[in-house]
């Protein structure tokens, strides 16, 4: 927790216990006025602390380009950051083998969001389901836990038998790589619910639909989430692999192909692409998150 | 408004006959409640007081439907009971109001969910009752324990239950709050008049705010004593000084005191007691 987080957090607890009943107030208000009093110290501690993580990168970078600076690093294999942003801004303007960079990252893009897509359309209610009755978990536990361990080529290689060399057998990867994350994460979420609240909802008139809209959705919600994040994850993991099969695009297919031709520069930018798309898409689910659950933002402040 | 809350004649009766409860485990029977045979008239508040494990939550529970009972059966109205309903409305030890609902969106799903025509009108009119209007838009957790039982109980109120069920309600809350919270329950009820079935192992609670106690003792769990409250309402909490509420106070203390007896013979002699009404 950063110290801005602590503060809002004690903040936020004092002033509830101002409005609350049969709390005294007394002790609570020099605590305020202390903590307002350190509010600046704290605020700066926090950027100190946001430093850190810019330390970390920019330390990295320098690490990266003193070495091949000084020449320890074979140019081949670790190329300069100068070299791999050239590369970049090539890519970007003039495009790699007949696609720019924003084609290669869209035509991923679509792949990836897709399959995201209805990895939860079907896991999110097949693993409520899961969660709920206990025959659901019987019959398609099996296939679940069976299909989750085999590595994302081996299952490729029989989709692409099954559904040709197109885009289908990619979703169709990057849709069964998603799916138990999400299920899993959504059945635990659902088993996890105090059954006190599904017994005050039935106590009020809530029948087995209601129950699913009123509480074990809502209720999951949050496990939900952290499950489609991981999901999510999975999914990037396995998309080098789904696009190296028949692929002209993609920024998967950018680096497999580029490796072939040791273009190490290409191979490092599409790399970073990746991995700040990924960390975009987290931070949008995240805020995704707290915009459709307000409860959830309400309890850690 | 909504005169219609202000029940002119009393509903919800509840009949029990002959209802046991035996739980069974691979090796274990244990048995939760005994034989037992209950009648609660309409509008009755009726305090069920015994200690932990006596079975009493046991009893609640399949007035509520949240349990079936292995014999017997029981009856609201003359209906069987067989599964929760709106008309049997809880109110939780552990408030247990739905975290992702606001106080209001908590009061509203029932009157919603039972068809209720106006349903604004019932969840302003209960938040008024309870004095939380102002809170309308709080999450639960933003709420003090008091504050948080007053919705669990605007909740179970709006569904316009024929009877309130309530588990031990205040049992979490401090001793001020609770004195407050049964008085702040009694005008209320005042209001509604529908059948209470209350649990608590509190006596003054149960005195102070019942129309008739049922004395349970445990092991196995049944009904001891079934004591007339005749203390004159309305009451507040001054009522614990009158000499009706001490009689009443030292006659349930003397069973509570002889259970306790009772249970440390058990361990002495190694042998299952009589318990004498």
């Amino acid at each position: 927790m950063t110290g801005y987080e602590s503060l809002r957090k004690l903040s936020q607890e004092s002033s509830l216990n101002n409005l609350a009943e049969n709390k005294t107030t007394v002790l609570d208000k020099p605590t305020n006025a202390f903590l307002a009093s350190l509010y600046p110290f704290m605020k700066k501690q926090i950027d100190n602390k946001r430093h850190l993580s810019v330390m970390t990168i920019l330390f990295l970078f320098f690490a990266w380009w003193f070495v091949t600076f000084i020449g320890w690093a074979n140019p081949l294999f670790l190329p300069s950051p100068s070299a791999v942003t050239q590369s970049f801004v090539d890519v970007a303007v003039d495009g790699y083998q007949g696609s720019t960079l924003l084609e290669h990252v869209g035509t991923s893009l679509y792949r990836i969001l897709t399959a995201f897509f209805f990895a939860c359309l079907v896991g999110i209610p097949l693993g409520i389901l899961m969660g709920i009755s206990h025959s659901f978990h019987q019959v398609f536990n099996p296939i679940i836990e069976f299909y989750r361990p085999l590595p994302p080529l081996g299952l490729y290689t029989l989709l692409v038998m099954w559904l040709g060399i197109g885009e289908s057998s990619k979703l169709a990867l990057l849709f069964l790589s998603g799916l138990p994350g999400i299920i899993i994460a959504t059945i635990q979420a659902v088993s996890d619910i105090n059954p006190n609240y599904v017994r005050a909802a039935r106590s009020v008139g809530a029948k087995r639909w209601d129950l699913i809209r009123e509480v074990y959705l809502p209720g999951a919600g949050p496990t939900i989430l952290t499950g489609m994040r991981i999901s999510l994850g999975f999914i990037y993991t396995v998309l080098v692999a789904a696009e190296i099969v028949a692929a002209t695009a993609g920024i998967g297919w950018m680096i497999w192909d580029a490796a072939k031709f040791l273009l190490s520069d290409v191979v490092i930018m599409g790399l970073i692409v990746l991995g700040v798309t990924g960390m975009l898409l987290d931070l949008t689910l995240k805020l995704f998150g707290k915009i459709v659950m307000p409860w959830t933002a309400v309890r850690k402040m | 408004m909504r005169s219609e809350y202000k029940v002119s004649e009393p509903k919800g009766s509840i009949n029990i006959t002959d209802l046991g409860m035996v739980f069974k485990s691979r090796d274990v029977t244990n048995v939760a409640l005994q034989t037992t045979n209950l009648s609660i008239s309409p509008g009755e508040f009726v305090c069920i007081l015994g200690p932990s494990g006596c079975g009493k939550s046991t009893l609640l529970n399949v007035i509520a439907g949240f349990l079936k009972a292995s014999e017997g059966q029981a009856l609201l109205d003359g209906e069987l009971i067989q599964e929760p309903g709106p008309e049997r409305s809880m109110v939780f030890q552990h408030h247990s109001l739905l975290p992702w609902k606001t106080v209001g969106e908590n009061i509203e799903m029932g009157p919603r969910l039972t068809g209720d025509l106006e349903v604004e009108q019932t969840v302003s009119y209960f938040l008024d009752m309870v004095g939380l209007s102002a809170y309308r838009d709080h999450y639960p957790e933003q709420l003090s324990g008091g504050m948080q039982q007053r919705v669990g109980i605007a909740r179970a109120l709006a569904t316009n239950p024929r009877v309130l069920l309530m588990d031990e309600p205040f049992g979490a809350l401090d001793y001020q709050t609770r004195l407050v919270m049964q008085e702040n329950l009694l005008s209320l009820w005042d209001e509604f008049k529908s059948t209470v079935v209350f649990i608590t192992h509190d006596v003054d609670e149960a005195i102070f705010l019942s129309d008739r106690i049922l004395v349970m003792s445990s092991a196995p769990g049944c009904i001891i004593r079934d004591i007339k409250n005749p203390l004159k309402r309305p009451r507040d909490q001054l009522i614990s000084s009158d000499p009706i509420f001490i009689k009443l106070k030292r006659e349930c203390l003397e069973l509570i005191r002889a259970q306790s007896m009772t249970k440390l013979n058990i361990k002495a002699d190694h042998q299952r007691p009589e318990i004498k009404p």
